[in-house]
């Protein structure tokens, strides 16, 4: 192909220099993936509706409703931590690595602390997962969100270690871009369960 | 999927590069040069076409006479279930994946896709679930045999009790088919978006990059909520909750919804490749530029829309409210809109055209036919009245299996022909392939045409065994049914001799226009590598003159010195 024009000055949308990979691709590819995630969630939203609002008797027997309380408390922590993860990132602008590791890391624990928060609701119910229609699509709500939580808490754990890998952050943070991202969608989805759940439950 | 996109190896390291080009090795591993991918999906698909289609024709076996005689009832449930699941799940999508996977790259002038790990990964999901698929033919029970669809409660009866029964492996075979369609889609749509080549403009793709965007934003919206109504279904069946289950107090309705909100849109996901391969290859072989181009492309989006809002039409007879019915009959007629332009479109392409009946247009010309007759009984299917009538019926088969067979396989085939020469480097022999069409379209009549008598008589699909009335058309639908498996041999035997002893392929067999064409057949690992031409003018400029990237005559004198 020597004969061929020169590759068009500048680098191209379709190709940079080499053949490396296009980390900017990723940041597209990722808010595409979490688009389509968020329809599973629509679904079960949508399922959780229909059934309540068809249904005959919903509460299991002897369960008057759900305590709504302690559950928001722990939904104030998560909705807080949307917000340690943009400082976060605005330390890792700055290039303050361990002002980022330190807000990172408390973001973490919130999450932790969170599905701590999750877990105590758990073992204290006195329905279970097979306990007719409201018991199974509550634990599968609220399985399904606290897996997400449990992943977003490992993306930052890799993000973590990838913060001492020296050079890794001078191109960019798309990785770091794309965790905070899913964090905030982790939220969003909480406060729309949270509704759903312990609000609506007239 | 999550890490694999954010493994910070991949941002950072160079993807490696193929291995040689004639190494038949690299089409056993985890290679990840979409071209590559693309054949490994063609040849996986074909190989489920073959599984499918033994089913198929031990149906047909059975449904020669009246009686049950050729097999038991209960295996004859199995066998329509997974004949529908193996031909969906296992056939179709991959082979259009694989026909995305060597086209979209080389049409848009990408070196690769955009991920090229996750599009391997892609792939090799596609084995992993076909191998639990076909596992359930050996666990005790046998394989699921609640239909393709799976409703409940039907599909939530395990007799024996096993754990790990035909149905458990059923949902999660389609479980990871929707995980591995959901990556690829992921894929094609971030190429499609963010690597074209500079003055690619959306309005200056082709059309099947157009087909491609809207069929897999469709899998992005609606594969989703399958998934989530399939994780549902196993839970019920295997945990003992109580989503579906009336006795819990679940509602076996709600898996309708779930279940048709992605499967009907599926058929679009299907058949809009199948409109953007009849885009292409009219032009080319009709010499003519495509009619309507913007409204051809635009018409693919307003598909997409309306497709999402038409699902309610599978459940006329399930008891949804009548406001309901109205609604989604309306929008199922809308969608006659978009399509109709398009048919309008290929017809005023072929209007006065140079016609070539080569075996690419043959199946073209063939599927599009079929195409129109399976849109007529569409229209009648989604009048309430109808649909009610025959809701049920052959009659559905028929029109189900027109789409499918008829138009979506055909296209495919025609797909197959028109860019063997460019992705194997070989011609392939027009006689067979001739004869191959001979035979797919007369046996596709011949096999599909009886089941709309057969429907409005009152024929029940679904049966082993049926009232002799039926005799006369089922005996000639299982004729032409054997036919169809007939039609595969010269095929396969066309694929694999032209592929060892076909003819060198010059770079642009068909004087098409297309960034494809620009390229060697078969194109390097890294199609145009650095020297990705600037696209000037539109995608069927035939019979214009016009170029279509800048310093086309370098591209050309540098093919033709190769």
């Amino acid at each position: 192909m020597t004969t061929l024009p020169p590759a068009p000055a500048g680098p191209t949308p379709a190709h940079g220099e080499g053949h490396a990979s296009h980390p900017s691709y990723t940041l597209t590819g990722f808010i595409i993936f979490l688009c389509s995630e968020s329809v599973i969630f629509l679904a079960f939203f949508a399922a959780y509706a229909l059934l309540k609002s068809t249904a005959t008797s919903w509460l299991p027997p002897g369960v008057e409703g759900l305590e709504w309380r302690t559950p928001l408390q722990f939904t104030v922590v998560l909705v807080s931590s949307s917000g340690t993860i943009a400082v976060a990132e605005h330390f890792l602008g700055k290039k303050r690595l361990w002002a980022f590791r330190g807000f990172l890391l408390l973001t973490m624990a919130m999450g932790a602390l969170f599905l701590y928060g999750q877990a105590s609701e758990w073992s204290g119910l006195s329905f279970g997962f097979t306990t007719g229609t409201f018991g199974s699509l509550f634990y599968l709500l609220t399985g399904f969100h606290g897996l997400h939580v449990a992943t977003g808490i490992l993306l930052m754990g890799l993000m973590l270690g990838r913060s001492f890998y020296p050079g890794n952050y001078e191109e960019g943070e798309q990785g770091v871009i794309a965790v905070s991202l899913f964090w905030h969608f982790v939220d969003v989805i909480w406060v729309l369960l949270f509704l759903l759940l312990y609000a609506w439950q007239a | 999927m999550t890490l694999t996109s954010l493994d910070p190896g991949i941002l950072k390291a160079a993807h490696p590069v193929p291995g040689a080009p004639n190494n038949w090795k690299r089409f056993f591993s985890f290679n990840t040069d979409a071209k590559v991918i693309g054949i490994q999906y063609i040849v996986t698909s074909l190989f489920f076409l073959l599984v499918g289609g033994l089913l198929a024709m031990i149906m047909r076996g059975e449904l020669i006479t009246p009686e049950a005689d050729l097999v038991d009832r209960t295996v004859y449930n199995a066998l329509y279930t997974m004949h529908g699941t193996i031909m969906l799940f296992l056939f179709m999508f991959p082979v259009l994946n694989g026909l995305n996977n060597l086209l979209i790259p080389c049409m848009i002038g990408a070196p690769d896709m955009a991920f090229p790990r996750l599009n391997a990964a892609a792939f090799w999901l596609v084995p992993v679930f076909g191998v639990i698929l076909m596992a359930s033919f050996l666990v005790p029970g046998g394989p699921a045999a609640s239909g393709w669809w799976s409703y409940p409660p039907v599909s939530l009866q395990n007799p024996l009790g096993h754990l790990i029964n035909g149905e458990a492996l059923w949902i999660t075979a389609v479980a990871l088919s929707g995980v591995s369609s959901i990556m690829g889609a992921v894929n094609f749509v971030t190429t499609i978006l963010r690597m074209r080549a500079p003055g690619m403009t959306f309005f200056r793709m082709p059309i099947f990059c157009w087909t491609a965007l809207s069929a897999q934003t469709i899998q992005l919206i609606g594969l989703p909520a399958l998934t989530g109504g399939a994780v549902m279904l196993l839970f019920d069946l295997v945990a003992g909750t109580s989503f579906y289950r009336p006795e819990g107090g679940g509602d076996p309705v709600l898996y309708q919804h779930f279940f048709w909100f992605y499967s009907h849109p599926a058929v679009y996901v299907i058949i809009l490749p199948v409109f953007g391969i009849f885009s292409e290859l009219f032009p080319v072989h009709a010499r003519k530029p495509l009619f309507g181009y913007v409204f051809v492309a635009i018409a693919s989006l307003v598909i997409v829309g309306l497709s999402l809002v038409v699902w309610v039409h599978h459940m006329f007879p399930s008891g949804v409210p009548q406001w309901m019915r109205d609604l989604f009959m309306v929008s199922t007629m809308l969608i006659a809109v978009p399509t109709g332009i398009k048919v309008f479109a290929w017809l005023g392409t072929l209007w006065g055209g140079k016609i070539q009946l080569n075996t690419p247009m043959l199946f073209s010309l063939g599927g599009l036919f079929n195409f129109v007759f399976a849109g007529v009984t569409g229209i009648m299917l989604a009048t309430v009245p109808v649909d009610i009538h025959v809701n049920n019926t052959y009659f559905v088969v028929g029109h189900f299996h027109y789409v499918i067979y008829g138009a979506a396989t055909m296209g495919v085939y025609a797909a197959i022909y028109h860019w063997f020469p460019k992705f194997t480097g070989h011609m392939y022999f027009e006689g067979l392939g001739k004869l191959h069409f001979l035979l797919t379209f007369v046996g596709t009549n011949l096999n599909f045409f009886p089941m709309h008598p057969l429907g409005l008589m009152g024929m029940p699909r679904r049966v082993s065994s049926y009232d002799p009335e039926f005799a006369f058309w089922n005996v000639i639908a299982s004729l032409g049914g054997f036919l169809l498996g007939v039609s595969i041999i010269p095929f396969l035997l066309n694929l694999v001799s032209s592929w060892v002893w076909g003819p060198k392929a010059p770079a642009n067999p068909w004087k098409a226009i297309g960034l494809e064409w620009l390229l060697p057949s078969p194109p390097p690992a890294e199609n145009f590598e650095d020297n990705v031409p600037t696209v000037i003018s539109g995608p069927y400029g035939y019979g214009t003159g016009k170029p279509l990237v800048e310093h086309q005559e370098a591209y050309e004198r540098a093919l033709q010195e190769a």
